[in-house]
């Protein structure tokens, strides 16, 4: 779980960095967005991996869901779990089920739209009609449905949550724990679980109210 | 509040043996004194159960100096009870109030079966200790005095910290998965941290984790129930270690 953890906390900070691009240069994001999407190392390494590590971390956390839930079989009739641990560590899995749930939202705003045009209909150039690059149009489409956004803000309070606790707890399951680092970390992890997720809402109310 | 103490409703888990499938029953207790331990005002309601021609309650105790950690009672949703740093016997009635009503569970994981009403099978903990928790010397008449061998301070400490574990099984009781790695890591570092322990200690941290698995405890997911209901303050710190030893000897060792 911690090691395709630290991957997909690399990922979104990369994926947000992208995207925050559309807010500060359009052309800057069609650049970069084309040469994600045309360069073979992301399309045919990068991405694989990507996907093999969003499975193993959805894989892997429902088993463990599911084997430790098994642990304890008789339940307590009385049991006070916030007086010891907070919400977001006792809860993963909620979350982490929230997010996969708007993954099916998000690929098939983005990531279907994008295998269609590229592989069953060929065109690889990132081209409109009109000739100019077609990402930041396509960006700026999404987030024209008020509902849409609300369903995105959504979900990035959820992955808030999930990243409250997933961030630091990775650091304690590989072991990584001193004296002097761990409070930066847990400090990092807040810093990051608000950041990240804001950066996302940000994007998308930006191209909401700028379409 | 009657003049000589509580009156408390007690609602108690009940269980005749392992085979039986238990439930909750409901008791009254009264002029329970706020000076009493918890233990002291379960001795009471069976005093009061026995004089009714009733069956007692069976809790495990020992002790009652916070020491063997042979009570373990949940207590109001709380492993032993709603103060932290003891034991049950050590928590006290002025913790309640008149008329409170309060829920007594057992420890409850699957691998510690409840034996009888409150009482549960911890010899998990014994086999996981037998796996690894120990050093072989040889004690044959010239062992080396431990005291000849320099040891850090802070190491020193650490160990003895990660050693007043007394394996009472709170951590897997409060834990949401009923995960006893506070409970290994514990042992795992009193050991070792010490240069007596290092000889063995690759062996040690793969069968006491392997162990752990076979008996059926849950996975750590990091919540850190397990530190904050510690009667003892076991720290997370132990876990992290674990988790070093226990990668690194995956790696490097033969098994």
């Amino acid at each position: 779980m911690a090691l395709s953890g630290f991957f997909l906390l690399v990922f979104l900070l990369q994926h947000c960095t992208i995207n925050f691009l559309s807010v500060i240069s359009p052309a800057s994001f069609n650049n970069v967005s084309h040469f994600m999407g045309t360069n073979p190392l992301v399309q045919f390494a990068l991405q694989p991996v990507l996907a093999f590590g969003v499975i193993f971390h959805l894989a892997m956390g429902i088993r463990l869901e599911l084997l430790n839930r098994s642990s304890r079989p008789i339940k307590y009739a009385m049991e006070k779990a916030s007086e010891n641990a907070n919400w977001m560590s006792r809860n993963m899995i909620i979350t982490g089920i929230m997010i996969f749930l708007f993954f099916g939202l998000h690929f098939y705003d983005f990531w279907f739209p994008e295998l269609n045009t590229k592989f069953i209909m060929g065109d690889m150039s990132g081209l409109n009609p009109e000739g100019g690059f077609r990402y930041f149009e396509e960006l700026q489409h999404k987030f024209i449905d008020p509902i849409r956004v609300g369903l995105y803000v959504i979900s990035f309070i959820f992955l808030s949550l999930h990243l409250m606790h997933g961030f630091q707890s990775a650091f304690q399951s590989v072991g990584f724990r001193h004296n002097k680092y761990t409070p930066i970390i847990k400090k990092l992890g807040t810093l990051y679980a608000i950041a990240i997720p804001a950066g996302f809402v940000f994007i998308a109310l930006f191209h909401f109210i700028n379409h | 509040m009657t003049k000589n103490g509580m009156n408390l409703t007690l609602k108690v888990w009940r269980q005749k043996s392992d085979k039986d499938k238990g439930q909750i029953e409901t008791y009254q207790v009264n002029d329970i004194s706020e000076h009493m331990s918890f233990l002291e005002m379960m001795d009471t309601m069976n005093e009061q159960l026995i004089s009714a021609g009733k069956e007692p309650v069976a809790f495990d105790h020992d002790c009652r100096e916070g020491i063997c950690g042979s009570c373990s009672l949940f207590i109001n949703g709380e492993a032993h009870g709603p103060d932290r740093g003891v034991t049950t016997c050590q928590l006290h009635m002025r913790k309640f109030k008149d008329g409170d009503t309060i829920y007594i569970e057992p420890w409850r994981s699957k691998a510690f079966p409840v034996i009888k009403d409150l009482v549960v099978d911890r010899t998990g903990f014994d086999r996981i200790m037998s796996a690894g928790g120990f050093i072989s010397v040889n004690t044959s008449g010239n062992t080396q005095d431990a005291n000849s061998i320099p040891i850090a301070k802070d190491d020193a400490d650490h160990a003895f910290d990660a050693a007043t574990c007394i394996g009472c099984g709170a951590c897997v009781a409060t834990c949401k998965n009923a995960s006893a790695m506070l409970f290994v890591s514990a042992k795992v570092s009193q050991l070792a941290l010490l240069p007596q322990g290092k000889i063995e200690a690759k062996d040690r941290v793969l069968n006491m984790v392997e162990q752990m698995d076979a008996e059926g405890f849950g996975s750590c997911t990091n919540t850190g129930a397990c530190e904050v209901e510690c009667p003892k303050g076991i720290s997370l710190d132990n876990i992290a270690r674990m988790n070093r030893e226990f990668m690194g000897a995956s790696i490097t060792s033969d098994k």
